[in-house]
Order: C-alpha cells, then structure tokens, then sequence
C-alpha cells in the first residue's frame, strides 16, 4: 500500500490539537473568567461544571505533544527550543491551574487559589496564543536545529495572537456556562459572551489581515487564481456563525451559543491551516521534511486508528454520565 | 552567564523528572490498592473498606493532580531541553510516548473523572471498573514509559541510518535487554512506597487511638504486602543488577566502586571513591563481596573502572551513594516489613508501640529508595544519553544558558510551593481521617435525575 502517512499523521496532529483547543479551551476559559465571578459560591458552580472533564481534556495536549514528536520528530525539534520560554510558562501555567482543582476544595481560605487558577489558566492561555503567533511568523531552522535567539517569538503579531486566544478560550468557557450551569450565573455568562464574541471577531480579523499583508506566501494562497474560488466561503461561513451565535445567544440560550462557537474555532484553525500547508514549521520544515521514518509513523498509526475511536467513545460517555446543568451552590468539594 | 548549559538542561531535567516519580511511584500503588478496597467492599460489604476507599481516593486525587501536571512538563521537555535527542531518537522515544498516551492516559484521566465524582451517577459496578481501569491505566503508562527508558539503557531492534535510529523491530525495541527487569522492579517499588505510606497512616491512627478498625485493616494489608514483595524486591533488584553487568558493565563498576578488573571485587559498605587518583579511601568492606553477588563465585572477576578511559565513565560519587541508599532503605524495609509480619502472627502487632513509633514515622522510605535507585540507574549511563549511541553533550538544544537558568528557578519555585501545599492538605486530608461515604439511593442506577451533578457526590463526600 501506497499511503501518504506524513499527510495522514499530519491530519491525526491537526485533529488532536484542535480537540484540544476546544475541550482545553472552554475550561481554561473559566479560569480566565474567574477574577469576573461574583462570588465564591458561582465560582464553586464553574469548577464543578468541569471538575469531572479537565484532566482528559489536558490530555488532548500530551497527545498533540506525543505525537509531533512521534510523528514528526524534526518539526518538534525545532519548536521546542525556538518556543522555548512560552512552552515553559504555558506548562507552569497548568501546573497552578491543574492543582487548584484539589487543592481549593481543601483549602480554608479559597482566595490564593482563585488567583492560582485564574492566573494559571489566563498565563497558559497567553502563551498557547504566542506559540501560535510564533509559529504562523515562522521559525529560523538550519541544519535541521534552530537557530534563532530565544526571543524570536516576541513580536507584535505573536502577543495579539496570545490575547487572542484568551479571548477565544473565553468565549468557549462563557458560552459553556450559559449551556452548563443554572440560574443567574448563566445570564452573567450570556453578557459575558456577547462581549467577548466581539472581541473574538476584532482579533480574527486583523489576523485574517495581518498574516496575508505581512507574509507573501499567505497572501498567494488566498488570493490567487483559482484558490479564491474555492476559499471564499471560509470568510462567509465564518461571518455567519458570529451572526448565528449572537442571535442564539438573545433568543436560544442552550447548547446553541456553545456549539456556535466551537465552529467559530474551528474556522479560524482551518483559515490558519490553509494558510501554512503544507508547512509544518514556516517557512522551511513541510510535514514531508520532518517525518519520522515510516516505520515508526506506521507503527504508531495502527495503533492511533484502532484506539482513538475507543477513547472517543469512553470520552463521551464521561459527558453523557455527567450531563446536565449545574444547579446554583452545588460546590466541587 | 557562563554556565555550561549542558549542565544546566541536566539539572533542569533531573530537578523536573525527580519530582514527578514522586507521584507515579505512589499513585500506581495506591490505585491497585483503592481499587482492592473497592472490589473487597463489593465482595464482603464491609463497611471500613468503603470508607478507606473514599479516603484514599481523596489523597490519590490530589497526589494524581500533582502527578499528572508534572508529566505534562516532561512531555514537552524532551524538545526544550533535548532537541538533538528527539532527532537521534524519536523515531523510537516517539512512537512509545505516544502509545502511553493512547493506552493509559486518556484511561486514565477518563476514568478518574467518574471515580471521583461518579459514585451516585454511575451503577456500583461501573465505579468499581472505574477504580480498576485508572489502577490498570497507571500500570500500563509504567509499561510504555520502562520500555522508552530502558531502550536508551540497552538499545535494540533498530539500525542507525545517517546518525538517525530507525525502527527496524518493534518487539525487540519495547522488550528490549533490560525492559522486563527495570519494569518489574518499578513496579514493585510502586507497591511497596505505597504500602508504606499506607502502613504509615494506619500505624499513626493506632498512635493516637483514632480510627482503629481501618487502621488495624491497613496495617494488615499494608505488612502483609510488604513482607511479600520487600524481599522479591531483592531478587528483582539482584537479577536487575546483573543485567546491568551484562549490558552496562561501567555502570556497575561505578555502583561498587570497582577499579580493577584483573581482581576480585569488594563490596564496600562505605567509601570515598576518588575519581582523580582512580582509588577509594576509608573503605569498610566485605571482602570478595561484590564478587559474591555479582559472579555468584568470591574468585569471580568483573570489569573495573579502569576498563574504559575517564570521559567514559559515569559521575562517581553520585552513582555510588545513590546505590548505597536505596540499599539502606531496601533493607530497612524488609527488616519492618518481616517484623510487622512476625509481630502480626504473634498477635501483639497492635500492642507493640516502638513498632508502630517506628513505622508511623518512614512513610517516606518508599520515595527515597525510588529517586535514589532511579540517579543511580540514570546517572550510571553517562556519559551517554542513550547508551553507545548518542552522548548527552550531544543531546541539548539550542538553548542559551539564560533561557536555562530563568526557567530552572521558576520550576523550582513553582514546583517548592505546589509540593509543600501538596504534603500539607494530604497532611490534613490524614489528620481528618476516614469518613462514611454516603450510599446510592435505592434504585439508583439506570437513570440518574438530569439536574444531579457531579458535585453534589463529592459535597457530601468531602
């Protein structure tokens, strides 16, 4: 058989991560809305409404992680080192986060945890959202090692990416509180959500600007012949979604607004994925260059294909056991 | 700065991965034993391992939590700190890591969801599966994590194409040389640092006169599982220890401080071994001792130090120490475990005092013996990263020492608090002792009411 395994590898990775943004991302977002709750009694009410998901969904990171180095050994080779202090931060950011989910419930005085869980996960958030920048501006690889300064990644562009996903990840987490819990903690969550839709929308926009103007490559693959005629909708759907969840958000406060902006997500990763392929590291490493031999992406394969739909499956029976809204005063400890 | 940042990526890593044994060593024990407590409760309905079982797993959450944001840390540290690494090895290391991952850890933290906050949303049989399936997932997570390990100590099933291993035999790659001994001897170990902290609470409750039917059950569980598996560990680490001499002979000359090959070796109790002059001082030895346990012959010879130039051959000090404390500290627990054993066939087990003084106090002999037995197996193969392939100066990323030196004071003040408050609430989780767990309301089951929640469990647990 003839398969195309860095492509296949390189779709595994791509789902991974964005499985992660999205069960990762609603969670770290009730950490960056913690300092907003309006009391210890809602904020008893938010961590209870993931206390039971966090840790598989931290898990999503250590899969994307895993399986770069796995899978494509030179591209995380290069990102390590050349991420070097935003990877450390992001992961002393979920250390704080991680061990507040146990220790607040035993701690007598709960405000240094509040701190360590809003700080923790709005530090991690930053610092995804920098990673991110860091690698759409590109990373200087010779000889298959980096070999730039260590604070390559702090441009501009990498700092607006890093607000960015804190506001993106607050926006899942609000849009998960009006679906997850009851009473007036939700329609706090919905006034938090409309705001922070918007500024989601402000910072898609000036990365959807930014990246074209400032790299020519980008700019060809969206404006070129015949590539825009098959990459319009992108923008369209995307405009459309923001309208969905907005309306849902006055009228049809559910699942609804939650829903709308997972997809939201998931535009804004498939316009950054159009962007970079067949790229893995900008602008030298393709996901053909970094590839483990293909003993070792096959390997791994087989097994990736037999038990991530066994763990799909044991994951959301977890959400199905724990469905339901959270009801006003019920605490995790 | 002028550190050399090879040594500072060492320490780096050395300071976040011994920090992070801490917790599997524990949580792998504990969880068989939660989940022990859990399925002898289903059999027997007895209440005191329903509320040990609800104890314990309010420590394991907090000992896991602190376990599972640590190996997070590691998880990425391969490429920070060891970039030219993950190229030479990755095509092995990778694939390996990333079975871990989907056999054990997604399990894992799955399932400890529903072990934690399930117990009145979830059948009874479905949280006893769950207790099992997260001890499972931990000891499967062991399996994958021995096998990457001990593939750097005693490489196979690969070929080296271009300075780059190639996968070539995927079982002679997991069950490579050393594999089945180092993961039979974590293993044990796991069990035997839990069943000490276990001893150790249970023995602290019958100190203080509190609790004293789940403390007389977990002292009996705790030495009676000990007097087994502490003098296995012997044997393991015996036949560990000769594997070691087979595949990674300097090694072992430098845990017996061994220089000269053409004679029999001593095995010395203590000595200051000088790497310069290539002698030892202040030697208490026992004569053709080492040659004893080694060669099974007192005329038996094995490699000495000098067998390989100084640039090969491991850090001595560190090497030799380390071996000699997790020796005191294995003997140690044999010596308690058979004790308590003799004592608990006698029936004065819950009147001897100094005993219960003694075992209420070494909780932590388990974790000492852990990190010291891992510094000497690890630093034993420098000045390889992995062994004859790839030196570990040749392993570093392109790091500047700044970058080093900055993130190594944050992890050590991040980790210095996260752990002290960790002992300190497990201290208080202790010192609050076990309660009733709250029973399912009847019919509870099939259908569990939609506006119940996860926290509504724990709430009435905690």
């Amino acid at each position: 058989m003839d398969w195309d395994l860095p492509l296949i590898w390189a779709g595994v990775i791509g789902v991974a991560v964005a499985m992660y943004v999205i069960l990762d991302g609603f969670d770290l977002g009730l950490g960056i809305l913690f300092p907003f709750a309006r009391s210890d009694r809602d904020r008893d009410q938010m961590l209870a409404s993931i206390a039971p998901f966090w840790d598989g969904n931290e898990t999503w990171l250590v899969l994307g992680g895993g399986g770069l180095l796995a899978a494509f050994p030179k591209a995380y080779a290069a990102i390590m080192p050349a991420l070097y202090l935003p990877v450390i931060v992001m992961l002393l950011g979920l250390v704080f986060r991680g061990v507040t989910f146990e220790f607040r419930g035993i701690a007598r005085r709960k405000g240094r945890w509040n701190f360590a869980f809003a700080a923790g996960s709005t530090v991690a958030a930053f610092a995804q959202g920098v990673i991110l920048g860091g690698l759409i501006q590109g990373i200087r690889v010779e000889n298959g090692q980096f070999a730039g300064g260590p604070l390559d990644w702090a441009t501009p562009f990498a700092l607006l990416c890093g607000l960015g996903v804190v506001a993106g990840y607050a926006l899942l987490g609000a849009t998960w509180l009006v679906m997850k819990v009851e009473g007036e903690l939700a329609d706090h969550a919905r006034a938090q959500a409309k705001m922070l839709l918007a500024a989601v929308l402000v910072f898609m926009a000036i990365v959807s600007l930014w990246t074209p103007l400032a790299v020519p490559r980008i700019f060809e693959r969206w404006f070129s012949m015949p590539n825009i005629l098959y990459l319009w909708p992108v923008p369209i759907v995307t405009a459309l979604t923001a309208l969905a969840a907005w309306r849902w958000l006055d009228q049809r406060p559910g699942a609804r607004p939650f829903v709308a902006a997972i997809v939201l997500f998931l535009l804004g990763y498939l316009g950054l994925a159009i962007s970079t392929f067949p790229y893995l590291v900008p602008p030298t490493l393709t996901i053909w260059d970094a590839a483990a031999g293909p003993a070792s992406q096959a390997f791994l394969l087989i097994g990736t294909l037999i038990l991530l739909p066994i763990i799909l499956g044991y994951t959301a029976m977890v959400y199905w056991i724990f469905r339901g809204r959270v009801r006003a005063g019920e605490s995790y400890h | 700065m002028d550190l050399d940042p090879v040594l500072l990526a060492r320490i780096q890593f050395g300071f976040t991965i011994s920090f992070h044994i801490i917790f599997p060593s524990f949580t792998i024990g504990l969880s068989a034993y939660i989940a022990t407590l859990e399925v002898l409760w289903g059999a027997t309905g007895a209440e005191r391992y329903s509320r040990l079982a609800g104890f314990w797993t309010k420590i394991f959450a907090v000992s896991f939590g602190m376990g599972v944001v640590s190996g997070i840390v590691l998880s990425y540290q391969f490429g920070t700190n060891w970039s030219r690494f993950s190229v030479v090895a990755g095509n092995i290391i990778g694939p390996l890591a990333g079975y871990e991952v989907l056999t054990a850890f997604f399990l894992e933290a799955t399932f400890l969801g529903i072990l934690l906050f399930g117990r009145n949303r979830v059948p009874r049989w479905l949280h006893v599966f769950s207790a099992i399936a997260v001890s499972v997932g931990t000891a499967i997570s062991a399996f994958w994590i021995l096998a990457a390990n001990s593939w750097m100590h005693t490489p196979a099933g690969h070929e080296m194409r271009d300075g780059v291993a190639h996968a070539t035999d995927w079982l002679a790659i997991i069950f490579n040389p050393s594999f089945i001994y180092r993961f039979a001897h974590m293993l044990n170990a796991s069990f035997l640092t839990a069943a000490f902290v276990v001893i150790a609470v249970g023995a602290r409750y019958v100190l203080a006169n509190r609790h004293m039917d789940e403390a007389r059950t977990m002292l009996r569980m705790g030495i009676g599982l000990a007097a087994i598996l502490a003098p296995l560990q012997l044997f393991i680490g015996d036949q560990h220890g000769l594997n070691t001499l087979e595949h990674q002979p300097v090694k072992v000359a430098a845990m017996e401080a061994h220089w000269d090959g053409s004679k029999p070796g001593d095995f010395h109790i203590f000595a200051w071994p000088d790497e310069k002059a290539e002698r030892n001082w202040f030697e208490i030895s026992i004569p053709r001792g080492s040659s004893l346990v080694l060669r099974h012959d007192p005329n038996g010879l094995f490699p000495g130090l000098t067998s390989v130039p100084p640039q090969d051959r491991p850090p001595l000090l560190t090497v030799f120490f380390g071996f000699r404390i997790m020796l005191a500290v294995g003997f140690f627990m044999i010596a308690a475990a058979l004790c308590g054993a003799w004592l608990m066939w006698r029936k004065i087990l819950f009147d001897t005092r100094w005993y219960q003084y003694v075992v209420a106090n070494t909780w932590w002999v388990g974790f000492v013996a852990v990190i010291a037995g891992w510094i000497v197996t690890e630093t034993g193969r420098q000045p390889w990263v992995v062994y004859g392939i790839q030196r570990t100066a040749d392993a570093t990323s392109p790091v500047p020492s700044s970058s080093l030196a900055t993130t190594l004071a944050l992890f050590v003040l991040v980790y210095g608090v996260v752990f002290s408050v960790g002992i300190y609430y497990i201290n208080r989780l202790i010192a609050k002792g076990p309660q009733a767990r709250d029973e399912p309301p009847p019919g509870f089951g099939s259908r569990p009411p939609p506006t119940a929640i996860a926290a509504e469990t724990v709430h009435a647990e905690g």
